[in-house]
């Protein structure tokens, strides 16, 4: 059992909780995900890894109601406790391999979509105490959607922000945003990471692949065990079969085949909505 | 006299029934039968069906003890051998060990070996007997990393002998492949499998779940600092295989790891629980082995129509007799000599068919079975909404590329020597994660093994320091 410290609602139906997971908050890095199980009957859901505190011991998650599973996870109180969490699975972000001379002679842009800004989170935050300032771009629906732009501010160059009703911010999609900062503003980026809803990613790359800027994206495939034991989030990357879980979950954008990728979210959809009644 | 009395066969739920539930098929014996089987052992001077055991089971003396109606005692035995005899006793394919020596099978049936380990187990259970001796604390920390067949054995060997032993499992759950492959239907988690792991935990063996090593923790830190003296990988056997043919992809297409493991661990034929699963109206299951059988069964048993695809014929199945007597029981069909070559799909992407070659029987492989040879232009579509990949699996390479100097065989699995040591000190290896996809009992003797090399070790060291 896993005591949540803290709860907190960031916006609307998204909450942060900083969950007690000792070894996991000791080696998680950037790039990250656990897996976690709220209850004895529940799902093994993945969830991105938002922050760690390895004096503290605790790791952040952030989550949003959109189904029976992720419903049941934001009821949960704060000092009560969920079942089963595990990790730090995945890979790491690839630049945490890099020489600080490589880290100084980049110019990273991230574009966080939705609740993806809570895995850029952690990136971003690393890349700032290698003394590497990048431009962020944190898209939502709508302004009270809009998660982690305070936090991100102290730590990026420029964070831009935009939303899809134009309530606040730049008014348009992230792909909107993108060429305005390339083509308008004319800056130039080494490397784009974006981070969010698949359909997001995918026009991200298809963007980015315009004006020749590596890209990467990290992909929330349906998993069940997290440990390349299950494969059921294969995903075709540049024509050959990858285990998100073990190979990922980062990859190259312009490799990935996102209409799969789309589809092969929607595998249990009918089960899920049927659950959701159910807890309805 | 003993040979003239058949083979008792256990009594097993109607198969019409059976397929509407998750309940055990096979009941086991009756006291009665168990004694009344256990009267037809030779008791051989020189019993082969001993050395056929990979855990070496003294399989005479606790029969003949079934026979006197000696059931402790008989129990006493077994525990010698095995940590786990309620699970081998109904997994274990005895027909090409223990059973398949028997004398009796020259000329008829052999003795029930397996159901009789079966039914003194449970015969233990039900009355709470269980034989645990402990030698007093050493001192030493032991790290066994995974709860399987092999983790448990190598953790209940060395707890004995005085060892403290940590098991550190990936998963949720306790009991690796018992948990999360072999389906309730032939191994009950809450009865069975639950009262071996807590017969272990009376050992003084702790078990943290969730720690997935080579991630969570490493092979390193365990002995650097966490100061265990030495640490035993039982990991399992890894990612499952795909025939890499087109439409592998498509939507209702996935492993048998992943269905099974949605049925069992995450006990999807549970309405009380949340997880999703799917098997549409019709299933094909490719692959040959227990574990394609396993994914039939579930698959039928949650109401689909279900077919085996086999490129061989049902002489060279790898599944055990019994299982395979069951499925066809169970009203499942075989298509043997037959091979996918594509998977088809319908404008959404989801299986809508599987389309197949057919195959003949030509010379012998690598594995001493007869090599199927496609007929030309023999393809053939068979419809099916959902297809499940039941052939096998390869290393999960996470452990080896996290930890210094352990070196790998060209099958990339953990290279160890006949003993279990891997080619790093203080660290031994056992099971799947070392031979590849093979047996419970199989993973339990490399287990039994490792804990005797890891107490030799450790005792040598002592020595020398």
């Amino acid at each position: 059992m896993y005591k949540i410290e803290t709860k907190k609602n960031i916006a609307e139906n998204i909450f942060r909780m900083d969950v007690i997971a000792p070894y996991i908050a000791k080696s998680a890095l950037p790039g990250q995900f656990v897996i976690v199980r709220t209850h004895e009957q529940g799902e093994r859901i993945p969830l991105t890894i938002c922050d760690f505190d390895k004096n503290k011991g605790t790791v952040t998650l952030v989550v949003q109601v959109l189904g029976a599973s992720s419903k049941k996870i934001c009821e949960k109180k704060q000092g009560e406790y969920i079942t089963d969490i595990t990790g730090p699975l995945g890979n790491p972000s690839e630049f945490i391999k890099f020489t600080n001379e490589q880290l100084a002679s980049k110019k990273f842009l991230f574009v966080a979509g939705g609740l993806g800004s809570a895995p850029v989170y952690p990136q971003v935050k690393w890349l700032s105490l290698h003394s590497v300032k990048p431009d962020v771009i944190i898209g939502a629906k709508t302004r009270n959607m809009m998660i982690f732009e305070n936090e991100m501010k102290p730590l990026a160059a420029n964070v831009f922000a935009a939303t899809d009703d134009g309530s606040y911010g730049f008014k348009g999609l992230v792909t909107d945003m993108i060429e305005e900062l390339i083509v308008n503003q004319n800056k130039k980026y080494d490397e784009i990471i974006a981070i969010g809803p698949m359909i997001m990613m995918k026009f991200v790359a298809l963007a980015s692949k315009k004006h020749n800027i590596k890209t990467t994206v990290s992909l929330n495939s349906v998993m069940v065990d997290g440990t390349g034991m299950c494969g059921a989030c294969r995903v075709n990357v540049g024509g050959e079969t990858k285990f998100t879980c073990v190979d990922g979950p980062e990859f190259d954008g312009h490799l990935v085949d996102f209409d799969e990728a789309l589809r092969r979210q929607t595998m249990y959809k009918n089960q899920e909505q049927q659950a959701n009644c159910k807890c309805i | 006299m003993a040979n003239k009395i058949p083979r008792v066969h256990a009594r097993e739920q109607d198969p019409k029934i059976r397929i509407t539930n998750f309940d055990e098929v096979c009941y086991g014996y009756t006291a009665e039968e168990a004694i009344l089987e256990a009267s037809r052992c030779l008791n051989c001077k020189n019993p082969r069906c001993v050395n056929d055991c990979p855990v070496n089971i003294d399989i005479p003396k606790f029969i003949s003890q079934i026979a006197k109606n000696h059931f402790a005692k008989a129990a006493e035995t077994v525990a010698q051998y095995s940590s786990l005899p309620a699970v081998c006793g109904r997994v274990c394919p005895q027909e090409t060990q223990c059973e398949g020596t028997c004398i009796l099978g020259i000329k008829g049936e052999p003795v029930a070996i397996g159901l009789l380990e079966r039914f003194i187990a449970d015969w233990s259970r039900h009355n709470n007997v269980s034989f645990i001796e402990k030698s007093p604390d050493n001192g030493q920390k032991i790290a066994v990393i995974g709860s399987g067949p092999a983790g448990l054995s190598c953790a209940y060997d060395l707890a004995k002998i005085g060892y403290d032993v940590t098991i550190f499992e990936a998963l949720h759950e306790t009991g690796g492949v018992l948990a999360y492959g072999i389906p309730e239907f032939r191994l009950p988690k809450k009865t069975v499998v639950a009262h071996e792991i807590n017969n272990l935990k009376k050992t003084g063996v702790k078990i943290e779940t969730n720690v997935i090593i080579g991630r969570t923790l490493t092979i390193d830190q365990l002995l650097d600092e966490e100061k265990f003296d030495a640490v035993f990988i039982g990991a399992g056997a890894g990612l499952p295989k795909f025939m890499n043919i087109k439409g592998e992809n498509l939507n209702g297409v996935m492993s048998a790891n992943e269905f099974l493991t949605r049925a069992n661990l995450m006990k999807a034929f549970d309405q009380n629980y949340d997880t999703p699963i799917y098997t549409g109206k019709k299933t094909v299951v490719v692959g040959g082995g227990n574990v394609a059988m396993d994914a039939a069964r579930t698959a039928l048993r949650l109401g689909a129509e279900v077919t085996v695809v086999y490129r061989r014929t049902e002489v060279e199945l790898p599944a055990r007799r019994e299982e395979v007597v069951h499925v066809k029981e169970e009203g499942i069909d075989f298509a043997m000599l037959t091979n996918p070559v594509e998977i088809l799909g319908n404008e959404t992407g989801w299986v809508k068919q599987i389309r197949c070659v057919r195959c003949k029987l030509g010379e012998p492989d690598s594995s001493g079975r007869r090599s199927p040879v496609v007929i030309p232009d023999s393809e053939f579509n068979i419809e099916t909404d959902v297809v499940i990949m039941a052939l096998g699996t390869s290393p999960n390479p996470l452990i080896a590329s996290t930890t210094k100097g352990l070196q790998v065989n060209k099958y990339k699995c953990i290279a160890v020597d006949s003993e279990g040591q891997t080619s790093r000190a203080g660290v031994f290896a056992g099971g799947d994660i070392t031979t590849g996809a093979a047996t419970v009992i199989l993973a339990m003797g490399a287990g039994r093994k490792a804990a005797n090399a890891i107490d030799k070790y450790l005792k040598q060291n002592k020595e020398i320091h």
